[in-house]
């Protein structure tokens, strides 16, 4: 017997990722989901940031293993949380519902989670996020976009690091723009040095207009 | 590298639905996955097996039907599907840019046999 279901194979998680955002909007926080490559810059931002917004925010590590992260970022006075995930190469919604249950993020404040690692799987899951960010460096090379085009698709901004050192690594930023309006046309990216911080006012600008327009709605 | 979770999730699925309607057994499991989405067939149909081990979708055959990112041309406003390794139009070498990503992850079918 044939039966056709038309069953979405990650619904559950996709049901508990809903449920998950719609109790952080309900309290007012805003919640970005951070995924790039491993080295891209994730922390780096994450940390230029934290200096620049001014309500409460919170951070999620999600590492395959360590809490290095999580250490660097508590070192700078954030309120930061690791996951780790032991093995997975994404985190998805069941890890910050659990996650959730044991950090306190305050009223109205930034929740970030930073998603492990890797250009693939961790765009496949919402996770109870507002908006995705993808960070991408240059040290990567200029071809991204087109190898992996759905973290591009599915993301709301791109965070370009690492350009101060293109040359030496022979990026070429116009083949990069190129390719994003191949895979994601519109796309805003923001470049960033991560260890200087340069960039990074014009992303919690972008961060903060994001929020009050979804505010809005 | 994620097809383990996506094996397991589908497992549950299927000794669900087997359940819900009486049969013994899930012969076959059609599933369309996006090529975006990088589901390889050998892994899933691994996983697959692993995990139906002693459910009713033991032995279960993955048939997987991949979809493939849709450009449209910048210049000729052909709509094409995404050949390997090219991103420009078929027809007049134009830049193209994905209007369909295709990206979807779901099971279409399944086939049911025996009663439990
Ligand atoms: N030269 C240069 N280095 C950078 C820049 N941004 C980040 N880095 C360096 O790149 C390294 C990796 O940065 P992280 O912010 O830890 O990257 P990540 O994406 O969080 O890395 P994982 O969490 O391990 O995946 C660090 O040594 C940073 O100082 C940049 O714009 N320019
Ligand atoms: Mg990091
Ligand atoms: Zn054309």
């Amino acid at each position: 017997m044939q039966v056709s279901l038309k069953r979405a194979i990650y619904e559950e998680n996709d049901r508990l990722a809903a449920a998950i955002n719609a109790g952080l909007r309900r309290r007012g926080i805003y919640t970005v989901n951070i995924l790039g490559s491993p080295g891209a810059g994730k922390t780096s931002l994450v940390s230029r940031l934290a200096e620049r917004l001014s309500r409460p925010l919170s951070v999620i590590e999600g590492d395959v293993a360590s809490d290095i992260d999580t250490r660097t970022l508590r070192a700078l006075g954030v309120d930061a949380w690791q996951i780790e995930t032991g093995g997975d190469c994404h985190l998805n919604a069941p890890m910050i519902e659990a996650m959730l249950g044991k950090m306190k993020v305050e009223d109205a404040a930034w929740l970030f989670i930073e998603n492990i690692g890797n250009l693939i799987c961790p765009a496949e899951f919402v996770i109870g996020e507002d908006l995705k960010i993808v960070v991408s460096s240059a040290a990567e090379g200029h071809d991204k976009p087109w190898k992996y085009p759905i973290i591009f698709a599915r993301s709301a901004a791109c965070i370009l690091t690492k350009l101060d050192i293109a040359e030496a690594i022979g990026f070429d930023e116009a083949a990069f723009r190129k390719g994003l309006e191949t895979v994601a046309p519109g796309l805003p990216v923001f470049p960033l040095n991560g260890k200087t911080g340069e960039g990074a006012d014009h992303i919690a600008s972008w961060l903060i207009a994001a929020r009050k327009a979804a505010a809005g709605t | 590298m994620h097809e383990a979770g996506a094996a397991q999730a589908i497992v549950g699925m299927l000794v669900e639905e087997a359940g819900a309607r009486g049969a013994g057994r899930v012969d076959a499991v059609h599933v369309v996955a996006g090529e975006t989405g990088s589901y390889m067939e050998e892994s899933l149909a691994f996983y697959l097996g692993f995990f139906a081990k002693g459910t009713r979708a033991e032995g279960v055959r993955l048939d997987l039907r991949v979809v493939k990112p849709k450009l449209t041309c910048s210049s000729c406003g052909l709509v094409f599907e995404r050949r390997r390794f090219s991103f420009s139009c078929p027809e007049c070498g134009g830049d193209a840019v994905i209007t369909d990503l295709g990206d979807e992850f779901y099971i279409e079918s399944i086939e049911l046999s025996g009663s439990a």
